[in-house]
């Protein structure tokens, strides 16, 4: 069976990452820099599910759960305080958010 | 009893504790009952150990109560020695020092700080008995600064008068400098002997350093300056006349029986040291020489009552000094001893006149006194009869052993002798002008507006038994003070280097008569009726002529000491602390507080409230980490 090499499966992973964070730092839309976010949790999870087949190791697996579990968790409070914010600010651009500085 | 040795200090103590925490809440009657009766008890304690002392062979007795810190090889103890020289010095501290409470409750009676009053005093006889019982440098030291302190206080006792306060630090300042010469005196000792235990130092020194070595010249010149500050000895006398600020009962207590005789006390103490290193010690007999002529012409001058008496207390301790410095270490306490009663008595007599006339210290403002205060007038008598040394009085037997110690010196004999006497001469002089101003002559006090008021204090102040009493003791003991054996021989034994001097019946007819004589020149001058004009006269063309007119003014301030340490040290300083007044040190640490404000401000900038900019901050961050990991 042909195998893809492990290598491939990181780059993907760091090209997924970088996408992520690149829509984080430039997005001013808070739900898509919400989406960014969970772009970046899954190829997190990607690297892990790689390295855990390229080791054969079981724990790559599991954290890949916990990972999952998370990005369910961090999306329902996130979407929550969206909607607060919508409702408080009729807006959903991040940069309105600015009031805490030095 | 000797044992409870520690209880001494501990009643005055006690008694400064009741008074200071009852916040002058405590009604008079036992604030002068607590006051005067911790010293009374410390002096009945002193007495019983005194007995003891006497009545056993003389033993010299150490007791440790606690040790104080343990620093490696410094062990400085709670503990007092006993011997016969702190047996007398605690006698004369708390009998002297009870008999003044006990005039202070009558002197002190309408003063609204009564409690406060007795408050410093008794911490200032605890201080006193814990210099003098001190067995080590570092617990002498201790009293030293605690009796310097009680010092500051009670001169500026009556601290809303700005002039009080300025004597008071003035005194505080002055004998800052001999103590700091003192504690350097003792870093020396501590560094090269190892021990600050008195003791041990006098049996050390001898043994590790030979006569008139350097090291030992430079630890005898430190204490002696210690003790030259304290004593109100040149060049650091001019604190004493201004501390006359204080109430007459403090000048008594502590700026004439005891305080500023410690400075004798610790050259008598660490005598040792002062015979390894004979140039101090003749250095000190000069200093006590100079002293007392300096003093004796300025007494001479004065017109307030208690600058005579302490321009004469400096000139006593200058013959205290004297002999100290011709090795008489006996001659020099028995004189300490003597003093303290009659300076003490006449500090109190003066303190009943001048209590009389409303606080008036002008002695030409009174006169004629001795029909009014009977018995201040006997007090001065018998006091200046004491100080001015006439025949068969206490202040006879002490001057007369000093000058024979110092006629006896091998070197300087005659000089010293021949100084002495002149001094002796002018004690007459002045202290016998002083009571016939005050108390013959006319009454210059009688045309002011409350002569009459003045008349029934007198009444008041006579019949006050608290203030009656201790006149009479110390006036008693003035008189035949000098029967008293001090019992110091043990103590000075190993250096009893002045063996009785053999000195012909012409000095001693010299010594009988030149008091004698300066008496007889100041009734001449001041209290004669038959030579009222011819004395009046004679002063009026003395005080006129250019050597006298110049020669008055410059006694009168004390020879100038004033005025030029106003220009050598107060002024300079004054001149450096207006330059310095944005305090150049400082300069550095604001430039750090402004660094410190500069960088807060720059970090400040860097938090936007901008989530992208931190999220790009984190990232850059991280990249920067994981750079430097692979890069390396």
């Amino acid at each position: 069976m042909e195998t893809i090499p492990y290598e491939h499966g990181l780059i993907l992973a760091a090209i997924l990452f970088v996408c992520g964070l690149f829509g984080v730092l430039t997005r001013r839309n808070i739900v898509f820099v919400l989406m960014s976010l969970e772009i970046m949790l899954n190829a997190c999870g990607l690297a892990f599910v790689v390295a855990s087949a390229r080791w054969e190791h079981a724990e790559g697996q599991i954290m890949f759960l916990m990972i999952l579990t998370l990005a369910a968790a961090e999306v329902a409070v996130g979407l929550g305080l969206i909607i607060q914010m919508y409702r408080r600010y009729h807006t959903v651009d991040i940069s309105v958010l600015n009031e805490m500085k030095g | 009893m000797q044992d409870w040795i520690g209880l001494l200090p501990a009643f005055p103590l006690a008694g400064f504790l009741l008074l200071v925490l009852s916040r002058g809440r405590m009604p008079r009657r036992s604030a002068g009952l607590i006051g005067a009766g911790s010293v009374g008890l410390s002096f009945l304690l002193a007495a019983a150990i005194c007995i003891e002392f006497l009545s056993g062979d003389g033993q010299s007795f150490q007791k440790t109560l606690w040790v104080w810190m343990q620093v490696g090889s410094l062990q400085p103890g709670f503990s007092f020695y006993l011997d016969g020289l702190s047996v007398v010095m605690i006698l004369i501290i708390t009998g002297v020092g009870f008999l003044i409470h006990l005039y202070s409750t009558g002197f002190m009676a309408d003063d609204p700080g009564f409690a406060r009053f007795f408050s410093y005093m008794n911490l200032f006889v605890a201080s006193m008995l814990v210099l003098v019982l001190a067995d080590n440098l570092v617990l002498l030291y201790l009293g030293w600064e605690g009796v310097g302190l009680c010092s500051y206080l009670l001169i500026g006792f009556w601290y809303d008068k700005p002039a009080n306060g300025y004597a008071a630090r003035k005194a505080f300042v002055v004998t800052r400098v001999g103590d700091t010469s003192m504690a350097i005196g003792l870093f020396l000792l501590f560094s090269q002997l190892d021990t600050l235990n008195i003791q041990e130092l006098m049996t050390l020194a001898p043994q590790q350093w030979s006569s008139g070595s350097g090291i030992a010249v430079a630890a005898a010149a430190l204490l002696l300056g210690g003790a030259v500050g304290k004593s109100a000895q040149l060049p650091l006398q001019t604190w004493l006349p201004d501390a006359m600020a204080g109430p007459t009962p403090i000048s008594a207590l502590i700026h004439a029986a005891t305080m500023v005789t410690a400075g004798v006390y610790l050259i008598a103490r660490t005598h040792v040291l002062f015979e390894l290193a004979p140039s101090v010690q003749i250095l000190v007999a000069f200093i006590g020489l100079a002293t007392l002529l300096m003093a004796g012409f300025t007494a001479l001058m004065q017109r307030d009552i208690k600058r005579i008496l302490a321009y004469s207390t400096i000139s006593q301790i200058g013959y205290m000094f004297l002999a100290l410095g011709v090795g008489a270490w006996s001659a020099a306490i028995f004189h300490l001893m003597t003093h303290a009663f009659f300076k003490a008595l006449l500090f109190l007599a003066a303190g009943t006149v001048i209590l009389s006339l409303h606080h008036e210290h002008d002695i030409f403002r009174m006169g004629a006194m001795r029909r009014r205060l009977p018995v201040a007038f006997f007090s001065f008598v018998v006091g200046s009869a004491a100080l001015t040394a006439l025949p068969f009085t206490s202040g006879f037997y002490s001057k007369d052993e000093i000058l024979l110690a110092a006629l006896a010196h091998p070197q300087y004999g005659m000089l010293l002798w021949s100084g002495g006497v002149l001094g002796a001469f002018l004690t007459a002089l002045y202290s016998f002008r002083l009571v016939f101003v005050v108390f013959f002559g006319s009454d210059h006090h009688a045309d002011s507006s409350h002569g009459g008021e003045a008349d029934h204090n007198a009444v008041v102040e006579n019949a006050s038994p608290a203030m009656f009493f201790p006149l009479l003791i110390l006036g008693v003991l003035s008189l035949l003070g000098g029967l008293i054996h001090v019992p110091v021989d043990a103590v000075f034994a190993q250096g009893a280097g002045h063996e009785e001097a053999h000195a012909s019946q012409l000095i001693h007819t010299v010594m009988i008569l030149v008091p004698v004589f300066g008496v007889v020149i100041s009734w001449f001058l001041y209290g004669s009726k038959p030579y009222e004009k011819a004395g009046q006269h004679m002063r009026k063309r003395l005080l006129e002529s250019s050597l006298g007119g110049f020669l008055s003014r410059f006694w009168f301030s004390g020879w100038g000491m004033d005025t030029l340490y106003q220009f050598v040290f107060v002024r300079p300083f004054v001149a450096l602390a207006q330059v310095n007044r944005r305090d150049v040190v400082d300069l550095l640490y604001s430039w750090i507080a402004l660094a410190a404000r500069i960088g807060n401000s720059a970090v400040v900038m860097t938090q936007t409230g901008n989530l992208r900019w931190y999220a790009i901050s984190l990232v850059g961050g991280l990249v920067l980490v994981i750079g430097l990991g692979v890069w390396r």
